[in-house]
C-alpha cells in the first residue's frame, strides 16, 4: 500500500510517468446554498481502476456525473484525453447505480442501445452487443427481459451497454449497490477480469470500503461535505492471487483498517 | 388468490395421479371460474329480482336476453351501432390525436403545461351534461354535435393522462439516454413515449370510457339516433326488456372495446409484461 496523500496536492495529482485520462481541475459545486464539491484537483490514470470513496453525501456521485457531463459543475473544468467536457461524449460511459434499463426491450436492444442511439445499423449493432453479453456471461439470455433478471444480471446488463459503445472511460456508479452480497462478490471478480481485458479507464463510485480496496488500483477519499479530497491511497495489492487469496491477504486487510479509521470521525 | 392455491399444494401431491390432474385443470383455469361464477350469480340476481317483481318496468333476466337476441337477429343493433358508432369512432380518433399530442407537449414543456392544463382540468371538472344544449345551440344537431360531445368528455382525461405520464418519465432512463448522447428527439421517441405509454394507454381507456357516455348523452339529449333512440323509443312504448336489452349492448360493446384496446397494447407496446 502507498499512501500518497502526503505528497502535496500538486504532486498528488501526477502519477509519474503514467498518461492521464481524466483531469479534473478546480471542480466546485453548489447546490443553491449548499456547497456539495470543493476545489476539486484530480488526475484519473489511464487503464486503472480508480476509486471515489467516502461517507454518504460526500458528493462522489455528483463528481462522477459531472465528469459525465450529465450535470454541470458550478466552477472548474474536466478534461478528458485533453479535451474539456461540456457535455456526454463518445468517449466515457455511465453505468448507473438503478441499472437504468429499459423495461420494454430486451437485454440484446438494451445493450445495443447506445450505438442504436449512435445510428449504427441493425446486424452490426448486434453482432457487438452479442460479444458483450457473452464477456459479461449473460450469453443465452439475449431475448430476456429486465424483469426475468436478478439484480446483479441486470447490473450486467448495464455493464455490457457501457462497453458496446466502446468509450475509453468508464463511469460506475456504485453499481454493485443494488446487487446482493454473494452475487457482489462473484460481480467484482468479473470486473476485474474485464478491467484486466478491455485496457479501458475505470471511475467507479462506491461506499464500500471493502469493494474499493479489493478492486482499485487508486482510491481516493473524500471528505464529508464540502466534498474535499482527504486521501489518496494506492493499495498495491497483487492481483494475480487468487480472489479468495486477496481477501485474505495481510496488505489488503491493513488497507481496509487504514481507510476505516480514517473515515470513522465522519460517521456518527 | 396466491393462498388457497399454495395452501391446495400440499394435499393435491399425496392424492392419485387421477385427482391431481382433475385439480391442477381446476386450479388453471381457476380465474376464468370465479369470473363466470360471479357473472352467473349476478344473472341469476336479476332474474330473481325481475320475477318478485321490484317494478313492472323491471324485465327479468330471461326476457331480456330473449329481447337481445331477437334485436341482434333482425338487424335493428347493427343499424343503431352504425349509427352510434359514427361520431363516437371520429370524436375518440380526434381525442386520441389531440389528447395525447397536447399530453406529451404539456409534459415536456413547462410554457405549454402553463398555458394548456387549467383548461383541461376546467373541463375534466365541469358537468359536461349541462354543456351539450350549448353544443346543440351552436352547432345543430346533428353529427357535428355528437362528435363534439364525444370529444368533449373524452379529451381532457386523455391529455391530462397523457401529461403526467411524460411529466413522470423515469428520470433515470432519461440520463442513460442523454449519457449515451441520444438526441433531443430520440430521448422523446426512445425513451419517454415508451415510458408514458402505460399510463398514456390508461388515458385513451378512460377517455374512451368517457366517448361512451358522451355519445350516449348526446343521442338521449340532441336527437335520438342510433342506440339512444331504441332506448327512447322502447322506453316511450313500454318495451322494457328491448329498453333493457340495448342498454345491456352498449355495456356490452364498451367493455368488450375497452378489454380489446387492454390487449391491443399489451400485444404491441408491452412485450415484456406478455410473458409474465
Amino acid at each position: 500500500m502507498r499512501n500518497i496523500t502526503a505528497e502535496a496536492a500538486t504532486a498528488a495529482t501526477k502519477t509519474a510517468g503514467a498518461e492521464i485520462a481524466v483531469e479534473v481541475r478546480g471542480i466546485c459545486k453548489m447546490y443553491n446554498e449548499v456547497e456539495a464539491l470543493r476545489s476539486i484537483d484530480l488526475d484519473f490514470p489511464a487503464g486503472k481502476l480508480t476509486t471515489l470513496l467516502g461517507p454518504s453525501g460526500c458528493g462522489k456521485t455528483t463528481l462522477l456525473k459531472i465528469i459525465a457531463g450529465l450535470i454541470p459543475a458550478t466552477s472548474g473544468e474536466i478534461r478528458v484525453n485533453g479535451k474539456t467536457v461540456t457535455g456526454p461524449g463518445p468517449e466515457r460511459a455511465f453505468v448507473f447505480q438503478d441499472f437504468a434499463l429499459m423495461p420494454w426491450a430486451t437485454v440484446m436492444r438494451n445493450v445495443a442501445f447506445g450505438l442504436e442511439l449512435k445510428g449504427m445499423g441493425k446486424d452490426e449493432r448486434q453482432a457487438i452487443a452479442a460479444k458483450y453479453i457473452a464477456e459479461v456471461g449473460l450469453s443465452g439470455f439475449e431475448n430476456k427481459f429486465p424483469h426475468e433478471l436478478s439484480g446483479g444480471m441486470r447490473q450486467r446488463v448495464g455493464l455490457a451497454r457501457a462497453f458496446a459503445v466502446n468509450a475509453d472511460v468508464l463511469l460506475l456508479d456504485e453499481p454493485f449497490s443494488a446487487v446482493d452480497e454473494q452475487n457482489r462478490r462473484k460481480f467484482q471478480e468479473d470486473l476485474l477480469e474485464l478491467v484486466e481485458k478491455e485496457k479501458k479507464t475505470f471511475i467507479f463510485v462506491t461506499h464500500s470500503i471493502e469493494e474499493a480496496v479489493y478492486c482499485s488500483d487508486r482510491i481516493v477519499i473524500l471528505s464529508r461535505r464540502p466534498g474535499r479530497i482527504a486521501q489518496i491511497i494506492e493499495p498495491e495489492i497483487d492481483r494475480s492471487a487468487s480472489p479468495d487469496a486477496i481477501r485474505r491477504d495481510q496488505g489488503y486487510l491493513d488497507t481496509v483498517e487504514e481507510i476505516w479509521q480514517g473515515l470513522k470521525h465522519y460517521v456518527d | 388468490m396466491a393462498f388457497p392455491a399454495q395452501a391446495n399444494g400440499s394435499p393435491r401431491a399425496v392424492r392419485s395421479s387421477e385427482g391431481s390432474f382433475f385439480w391442477r385443470k381446476l386450479s388453471e383455469h381457476r380465474t376464468a371460474l370465479w369470473r363466470t361464477a360471479s357473472i352467473g350469480l349476478f344473472f341469476l340476481a336479476w332474474e330473481i329480482a325481475g320475477r318478485i317483481p321490484i317494478s313492472f318496468a323491471f324485465p327479468t333476466f330471461l326476457e331480456t336476453l330473449d329481447a337481445f337476441i331477437r334485436m341482434t337477429l333482425d338487424g335493428s343493433f347493427l343499424a343503431a351501432y352504425a349509427q352510434t358508432l359514427q361520431p363516437l369512432v371520429i370524436g375518440i380518433a380526434i381525442s386520441a390525436v389531440i389528447g395525447v399530442g397536447l399530453g406529451i407537449v404539456m409534459g415536456l414543456s413547462r410554457f405549454a403545461e402553463w398555458l394548456i392544463a387549467p383548461v383541461f382540468v376546467v373541463l375534466q371538472a365541469a358537468p359536461m351534461a349541462a354543456l351539450i344544449p350549448l353544443i346543440t345551440f351552436v352547432y345543430g344537431i346533428g353529427l357535428v354535435s355528437k362528435t363534439l360531445a364525444v370529444i368533449m368528455l373524452a379529451l381532457p382525461v386523455i391529455a391530462l393522462n397523457g401529461y403526467k405520464a411524460v411529466r413522470n418519465a423515469n428520470p433515470s432512463l432519461v440520463a442513460m439516454c442523454y449519457s449515451f448522447q441520444g438526441s433531443w428527439w430520440q430521448r422523446i421517441v426512445k425513451i419517454i413515449i415508451p415510458d408514458a405509454s402505460p399510463v398514456i394507454f390508461a388515458g385513451l381507456r378512460l377517455g374512451l370510457a368517457a366517448g361512451f357516455i358522451g355519445v350516449i348523452l348526446a343521442e338521449l339529449l340532441i336527437t335520438p339516433t342510433g342506440i339512444g333512440d331504441l332506448i327512447t323509443y322502447h322506453r316511450s312504448v313500454a318495451d322494457y326488456p328491448e329498453m333493457y336489452a340495448a342498454v345491456v349492448s352498449i355495456i356490452l360493446v364498451s367493455t368488450l372495446t375497452l378489454a380489446a384496446l387492454e390487449a391491443f397494447e399489451l400485444r404491441v407496446l408491452r412485450p415484456e409484461k406478455r410473458r409474465s
